[in-house]
């Protein structure tokens, strides 16, 4: 698979290493109501759709930037590749 | 119709026309008292169990496509009870005695050839560890034997033993340890349950459950609606596709694992050899093709089939091991989707909705566990109660802290 990295251009999946769901950006807040299981599900449950799969890959071997690929997981079809920084900031993370 | 020796030399006189169909093809009933979904190995192998040693009726087998084409029909055929901790060598100890008579009992040659497979190990301390591991299995009455190196370089002396990074010290071995003919498993499995009154409902996809009042009332499938008391979904690869139809989230990743086949060649390896180290594991079919495999691709992925990065990986962990496995032709190379669960072990449990039941994550070790898988699984179902060797495949082991870390990873290794 080719991952069209937003600063780099096209990388080989290679340079990655894959860390799974884009969801896990959304850390729950620890001190919260609940939390416990809150981060239960965090940690082990997955959606692990088949189809269109958000998920989080990091070039390791590259410019160390997380990245959220858009990706068919019957396909192997990459449809879009963002920042994931951009993406948290857009999702309402580190503000 | 009973097979035996007999039986082939009396068809081979009338020219083989007293054959029939080892199962009917039967439409579905409106409803049944047990729904089996997912007709693999472990599905088959539970209908089987549930007819045969449970006494009960009324049973079907629903598969979206044929019976056996899924992973009963895409591993590599290794059967092994060599596990170490408590949740786990129990149970694959009972699969492995229930492959020794597995023919016996359903009556169908599925070639199981107890060759006798190795764990190769590099360092006095992956010894120590195959130590522990041998006693262990010892302990739960497995057989387990401690190879020195030249007790290795006597059984294969075509491997690379003076590896500068991996040198081979020696191997933990069980002999009775071997390979089955895969598909044979299936359709003996098939054929048992079939004689038992089983239906087997192939192009019959599941697409949604109806549930009522915490209740299952049975499947919506792609044949139209069929009731049922009590479900058990056996769909390993996509669990998480068919338990969202009841509303549940898994404690899996579906992932692809590839395997692969050489030309054919003369005999060479006579059991199965493990490399670890090198991602790497390596038997020789009946038909003299190397079957060999390594890690999963690690992504998400349905597709049954892989990339080049792992085909390269598997590539090089053979030619370090066997450097003259580089002189075969790849003839074939497949991908099978398993349920990578987080903490590598699988889960055999009733789910918190009335009659549904799961059987999966079988991550890429559920062909060995097939028998027993399925014995379980229908103990599970007819008594509501868990068969003693599998306690504790539980759903809820992950929230209270049990996980069964035989392997110290699950979907990746990042996790534990």
């Amino acid at each position: 698979m080719i991952i069209n990295h937003p600063l780099l251009g096209p990388r080989d999946s290679q340079e990655f290493v894959y860390l799974g769901d884009a969801a896990l950006i959304h850390r729950p807040d620890g001190m919260a109501e609940g939390a416990l299981d809150k981060f239960i599900d965090y940690t082990y449950l997955r959606d692990n759709p088949a189809g269109v799969h958000r998920e989080l890959w990091y070039h390791e071997q590259g410019d160390r930037s997380w990245l959220v690929v858009t990706r068919n997981t019957v396909s192997h079809e990459i449809t879009a590749v963002d920042l994931a920084r951009d993406v948290a900031r857009t999702e309402g993370r580190s503000k | 119709m009973r097979y035996s020796g007999f039986r082939v030399i009396a068809e081979a006189l009338t020219g083989h026309k007293g054959w029939k169909p080892a199962w009917r093809d039967p439409a579905p009933q409106a409803s049944y008292d047990y729904i089996i979904v997912g007709g693999g190995g472990h599905g088959l192998a539970t209908a089987y169990y549930l007819a045969k040693e449970f006494k009960q009726a009324r049973i079907a087998v629903l598969e979206k496509g044929w019976i056996g084409g899924g992973n009963v029909g895409r591993n590599t055929t290794i059967v092994r009870s060599n596990y170490l901790l408590d949740g786990n060598e129990p149970f694959y100890e009972f699969s492995m005695k229930l492959w020794e008579g597995l023919e016996q009992d359903f009556n169908y040659n599925a070639m199981v050839s107890q060759r006798g497979i190795i764990n190769l190990f590099h360092t006095d301390a992956q010894r120590d560890a195959a130590t522990r591991r041998g006693n262990a299995m010892i302990m739960h009455g497995a057989d387990a034997e401690l190879l020195n190196k030249d007790q290795v370089r006597k059984m294969y002396p075509f491997l690379n033993f003076e590896n500068a990074r991996f040198p081979i010290k020696g191997a933990l071995m069980q002999r009775r340890g071997g390979t089955v003919r895969h598909d044979a498993v299936a359709w003996g499995y098939a054929r048992g349950a079939d004689q038992r009154g089983v239906d087997i409902i192939q192009n019959c996809e599941v697409l949604g459950m109806k549930i009522e009042n915490g209740r299952v009332l049975g499947v919506e499938t792609s044949r139209g609606f069929i009731g049922a008391k009590k479900i058990g979904v056996a769909v390993a690869g996509s669990s998480s596709k068919v338990m969202a139809g009841a509303g549940m989230r898994l404690p899996m990743e579906s992932h692809v694992l590839q395997a692969f086949v050489s030309e054919g060649l003369k005999p060479l390896i006579d059991g199965v050899i493990t490399y670890g180290a090198g991602h790497f594991y390596v038997s020789q079919s009946d038909k003299g093709g190397l079957v060999f495999g390594g890690d999963i691709d690690g992504y998400n992925s349905y597709a049954q089939r892989g990339n080049l990065p792992v085909v390269e990986d598997v590539a090089e962990g053979g030619m370090s091991l066997m450097p003259m496995i580089g002189r075969a032709r790849l003839l074939r190379m497949w991908g099978g989707i398993m349920d990578m669960s987080m903490d590598g072990s699988p889960i055999i449990d009733k789910t918190h909705i009335e009659g549904l039941y799961f059987n999966g994550g079988w991550c890429y070790g559920g062909f060995k566990a097939t028998p027993a898988s399925g014995f379980v699984f229908a103990h599970l179902l007819a008594k509501d109660t868990p068969h003693s060797t599998a306690t504790a495949y539980r759903f809820d082991r992950f929230a209270k802290g049990l996980m069964i870390d035989e392997k110290g990873q699950g979907a990746q290794p990042n996790l534990h």
